[in-house]
């Protein structure tokens, strides 16, 4: 990973003091958030991508998740992608189109171009802090605890299936929990998993920054697995990481929104 | 420099297949103490790296061949093939290793000193330079995304010089099966990531104070006499 070179992109948020507020018109989100006002800026000349900072404070994932790790992790890695993106693609047709587009027509039915790996890290970071909250973990409720016992037989039987696919994604990657609708033919890619049923729920675990946008799934919750994630906290201890995030990390409200917008 | 590849006291395990002849493997100690390497690569990150990293590839690995054997004396194809990914990791992850720590040499031991002889030559024949070599390694040691390694290999069939890169553990003979690696540079995180963080240029502008060239030049000399 390239050393950010002097980041120079203009944030109005300070270090994550507070909930962001969903600037950026070019990201769009993929799912609903609740309880927070968005400000679309209108007449965008470019399509800037912007380094949100995570809905809590770097030291708030305490002792789970260290305040330096987010320095890092955050200030430095997500940032680079993200300022490393907006190189790329300033000035060229990328410009204009939003973070997702850009994902998908550079992850090129595989055949990656150059900005896929800065693009889909950037989504894949933000959509990992969203993934975590203060006082996460626990189980969850409701209609997404429903589908869960549905598709996995029990909690406990995907939470197994969670940890051993972050487990077992060898070298750097990303597992995930996703709403798979039926489409076994995606066009930009091979599907992984073509043969289930429709709209379900299912873990698969990606390489490198590849996300499951590019399946045409809905992701709903990730853990990254690249050893920068963990090794500051954990170091070689990457179960104990899993464990943890599981536990005390993973923010259910989200996953459920996830769900919501994803069947809608 | 003695290298002692015996099963080391750190290895308890013994072969419950000694019967059947199954090689196991095992970790190999390092030649130099954890700490002789500092300041470019700090006693902590070594220590964790051997004792832990390298020591799983060694772990899984004789798992896996455990069950390879089982699954092939069974005659269970299917097996034999699922079994392949784990064996090109965790086997990928020891061969490779057991290369880096040989390519390491502290200072006083020679550790950055540069290569001598015939391997010099080529160096400065096939890249202009040693300091043009190491750039060269350096920026695509750099570039590359996720895990993996940079290597300078030595083609044994046309005798020329090469850079590459392996992704994940995967060894540089996948790249070439004439490909014998001279020296390799781990870019996993874990090689790095306590003392540079996301720095990697800096791992790998600083590694080279500890590179061990008369490994390098004796693996040159046996491939191309």
């Amino acid at each position: 990973m390239a050393a950010s070179a002097a980041a120079t992109i203009v944030s109005p948020f300070k270090c994550g003091l507070f909930p962001s507020q969903g600037f950026s018109g070019s990201t769009r989100s993929f799912h609903l958030r609740k309880n927070q006002k968005r400000t679309v800026r209108k007449a965008v000349v470019t399509a800037k991508i912007d380094l949100k900072p995570p809905p809590y404070s770097l030291d708030a994932l305490e002792p789970h998740m260290s305040r330096e790790t987010f320095e890092y992790h955050w200030g430095k890695h997500h940032r680079a992608y993200v300022d490393n993106l907006n190189k790329q693609t300033v000035g060229t047709e990328l410009d204009t189109k939003s973070l997702e587009e850009i994902i998908l027509v550079t992850y090129n039915k595989g055949d990656l171009l150059p900005s896929f790996n800065n693009a889909a890290q950037a989504w894949n970071h933000e959509f990992f802090w969203e993934s975590m909250k203060p006082g996460g973990g626990g189980k969850p409720t409701g209609e997404l605890l429903e589908l869960i016992n549905r598709d996995f037989g029990s909690f406990e039987a995907f939470v197994n299936e969670f940890k051993t696919a972050a487990a077992t994604q060898f070298g750097s990657g990303w597992a995930w929990l996703v709403y798979k609708a039926n489409r076994p033919d995606v066009g930009n890619a091979v599907n992984p998993r073509p043969s289930e049923e429709d709209k379900n729920l299912v873990v698969v675990k990606s390489q490198n920054a590849i996300n499951p946008l590019v399946w045409d799934y809905s992701p709903l919750l990730t853990i990254d697995v690249w050893e920068h994630a963990y090794y500051l906290d954990f170091q070689n201890r990457r179960p104990d990481y899993i464990s943890t995030f599981m536990e005390k990390l993973v923010s259910w409200d989200a996953v459920s929104s996830r769900l919501e917008a994803a069947k809608a | 420099m003695a290298l002692r590849t015996l099963v080391s006291r750190k290895t308890l395990r013994t072969s419950s297949l000694g019967l059947r002849g199954l090689q196991t493997f095992s970790l190999p100690d390092l030649p130099y103490d954890y700490g002789a390497l500092e300041p470019a690569i700090s006693g902590e990150i070594m220590q964790l790296h051997h004792q832990k990293h390298h020591q799983t590839y060694v772990t899984n690995f004789n798992k896996a061949i455990e069950q390879l054997d089982g699954a092939a004396s069974k005659g269970d194809a299917s097996t034999i093939v699922k079994l392949q990914s784990a064996i090109k990791f965790n086997g990928g992850g020891h061969v490779n290793h057991s290369i880096f720590w040989k390519n390491l040499a502290p200072v006083r031991e020679g550790g950055g000193e540069p290569p001598k002889g015939s391997l010099g030559w080529a160096i400065d024949n096939h890249f202009g330079s040693l300091d043009a070599l190491v750039q060269k390694i350096n920026a695509e040691g750099a570039a590359l995304q996720g895990s993996g390694w940079v290597w300078l290999g030595v083609d044994k069939e046309l005798k020329h010089l090469v850079v590459e890169t392996t992704a994940n553990q995967d060894p540089l003979v996948t790249k070439g099966p004439n490909l014998v690696p001279l020296l390799g540079i781990d870019v996993w995180e874990h090689a790095y990531y306590l003392q540079y963080k996301n720095v990697r240029p800096d791992y790998l502008k600083n590694i080279w104070k500890v590179i061990n060239w008369k490994y390098a030049g004796e693996v040159y000399e046996k491939e191309c006499p």
